[in-house]
């Protein structure tokens, strides 16, 4: 039995640790580092609570153990092998292990609060229940939504938005119903109706997900990521645990200050996002020159090759084509011949390239391209007027110049990289079709814009086999 | 001997009894007049709960701060690792699985509800900082 004072400055101490892991993030110089922190900072809060607990029953240390051991085996296995394009999916999957382990806890508290030092059954204070009725709401809609994206990325169910007759009055009712339920639970303390309530926040979160289309998934990602952190917190305020209010409380805002980076990257607004109903898979294959009567150039592989042989300086656009077509390790040996006949070369990432936040600096960083030579849109965009190419690989609408002009236009307002001002635009895409927002791209008929269609592997392979 | 008391003494025992209690009851409604008072002043007792919302509101704004510092770059990572670190949740379950099973009639659902939960905490834990670790080691510097 560790004293309760002391555990409680022991738990302070792992979310001091934990916002200095947030704080190492600041830079990938102190990036690792920070990671550790976080590992410390868990096995103080996961050792405090081993010791508070202790003396332990032997069946309750033998399942404990097989707990932990069934699930990190299952943790270490998914780390070790997941592939980087698929960091979306598990993401998302973390997401709901968060939230379904928030309805648990906050039934086991239900079940037995003599554990938890919060009274005994049928007698549970009635604020104690109102945190936990929270903490299960959230906490189930996080896991069914999760799920739904993690359905939705790994495209085991379609990108497309799926629309049901009335949602939003059907979303509005099970949300009135939710309070109700969470009424009648406080002043009952039916597990009846904790169950009822965690069977509605399932569905809600079903229904909240299905009709958000894939393109916008990194906002998705972003706001389970900070339900997940509420749900985090409301189980710690049933529990007057200090670790858990701070550390959902940190995960929680994160999660929303990405959604909001997300939407500002999108010009759309949070509401609407939500809404849902907006924008497919730009990932699916489009039939080339699909109803487009207005001529493109389109080049070869070798076509491509000469243009960026002529060129001083290139900026390479990645966009989510080339994280479906894994052509990332393709694009950095492109560069480095590049740089070996002394041509200057450097990537630009919009802020929503990708299916989550910074999604595209992961995959290059995987093939190696050093940090340094990644830039954000702020940064980049006065330098494609001295460019000589850009070479944009599976993106369309962040490089749409109708995001500026056109008034009318549903992306009109979007933040775009500037690849209209460099001298030579090469567009590495499967097919002339629209992106995700159904906007044409007015510099596919540009006169300097050399179309390449294929698959972005395929053909910066062909690229780099006519460079070498 | 009880016999053996003078009955004016036993009279006067009584007597002081009833002023003292009637001291200590009178002393007890000024101290609850006095305490009103001061609660009235100072806002009252504070509730616990009132504590622990002012440690969320502020860690919310640390989370703000710091959040906002962190680069565009590292915005995977910092989600797989808000990701890891609000897997503290295994508190939560480790509380409901060491929960004496003899405690009361719902233990052995508790424990249940307990061990499910530690085990899909434990694969974020481990799951978690490891994929953040693995992702991080690839971001590297020019040369």
């Amino acid at each position: 039995m560790l004293n309760a004072n002391f555990a409680a400055l022991l738990y302070l101490a792992a979310s001091v640790l934990f916002i200095l892991a947030l704080r190492g993030l600041s830079s990938p110089e102190t990036a690792r580092q920070g990671n550790r922190f976080g590992i410390y900072g868990m096995g103080i809060a996961a050792g405090t609570t081993f010791l508070y607990q202790l003396p332990w029953g032997f069946s309750s240390f033998f399942w404990g153990l097989v707990a932990v051991g069934a699930g990190a085996s299952v943790g270490i296995w998914r780390a070790r092998t997941i592939q980087m394009t698929a960091m979306p999916q598990l993401v998302a999957l973390f997401h709901a292990l968060i939230g379904l382990a928030a309805v648990l806890v906050a039934a086991s508290v239900l079940y037995a609060p003599q554990g938890f030092g919060l009274g005994i059954r049928n007698s549970i204070p009635g604020a104690t229940l109102f945190e936990m009725s929270l903490g299960a709401a959230i906490g189930g809609i996080t896991f069914t939504g999760s799920v739904i994206a993690f359905l939705k990325l790994d495209g085991r169910m379609t990108g497309n938005p799926i629309l049901i007759a009335d949602r939003h009055y059907v979303n509005i009712g099970l949300a009135a119903l939710l309070a109700v339920l969470v009424f009648a639970f406080i002043f009952t303390e039916a597990p009846f109706a904790f169950w009822v309530i965690a069977l509605v926040s399932f569905a809600l979160g079903v229904l909240l997900i299905i009709p958000i289309g894939g393109a916008d998934m990194p906002v998705v990602i972003s706001m389970l990521n900070s339900y997940s952190g509420w749900a985090a917190a409301a189980v710690g305020f049933t529990l007057a645990n200090l670790a858990l209010i701070i550390t959902g409380a940190l995960v929680g805002s994160s999660g929303a200050i990405l959604s909001y980076v997300m939407c500002r990257g999108m010009n759309r607004s949070f509401i609407s996002v939500i809404l849902g109903g907006f924008g497919g898979d730009s990932a699916a294959p489009a039939g080339i020159g699909e109803a487009e009567t207005r001529p493109v150039k389109q080049g070869s592989a070798a076509d491509a090759a000469k243009i960026l042989l002529a060129a001083k300086k290139v900026i390479v656009v990645p966009g989510y084509g080339m994280a479906v077509a894994q052509a990332q390790h393709a694009v950095r040996e492109m560069a480095d011949i590049l740089k070996s006949k002394g041509i200057d070369v450097k990537y630009a990432i919009h802020p929503v390239a990708g299916r989550m936040p910074g999604h595209m600096n992961v995959l290059l960083a995987e093939a190696n391209v050093p940090y340094d030579e990644v830039f954000e849109l702020e940064q980049i965009n006065p330098e494609f007027a001295e460019t000589d190419v850009a070479f944009v690989i599976g993106a369309n609408d962040v490089t749409n110049p109708a995001a500026k002009t056109d008034s009318s236009s549903p992306i009109y307002g979007m933040p775009i990289l500037d690849v209209e001002h460099a001298k030579d635009v090469l567009f590495v895409k499967r097919g002339l079709g629209a992106g995700y927002a159904g906007v044409e791209n007015e510099l596919f008929f540009r006169n300097n814009t050399t179309m390449l269609f294929g698959d972005a592997k395929k053909m910066t392979d062909g690229i780099v086999r006519a460079l070498s | 001997m009880a016999t053996g008391i003078d009955p004016q003494l036993l009279e006067k025992i009584q007597a002081a009894t009833q002023a003292a209690k009637h001291a200590a009851d009178s002393a007890q409604a000024y101290a609850e007049q006095v305490a009103a008072a001061a609660s009235i002043a100072s806002g009252g007792v504070i509730d616990p709960f009132i504590f622990r919302l002012t440690i969320f509101g502020l860690a919310v704004i640390v989370g703000y701060y710091v959040v906002w510092a962190v680069t565009p770059a590292l915005h995977t990572p910092l989600m797989s690792v808000t990701n890891a670190i609000s897997s503290v949740i295994v508190v939560g379950a480790l509380l409901s699985t060491g929960t004496d099973p003899a405690s009361g009639t719902g233990a052995g659902a508790a424990r249940f509800f307990g061990f499910l939960a530690l085990a899909l905490a434990s694969v974020n834990i481990f799951g978690g900082f490891l994929v953040t670790e693995r992702m991080l080691s690839m971001f590297r510097k020019k040369g």
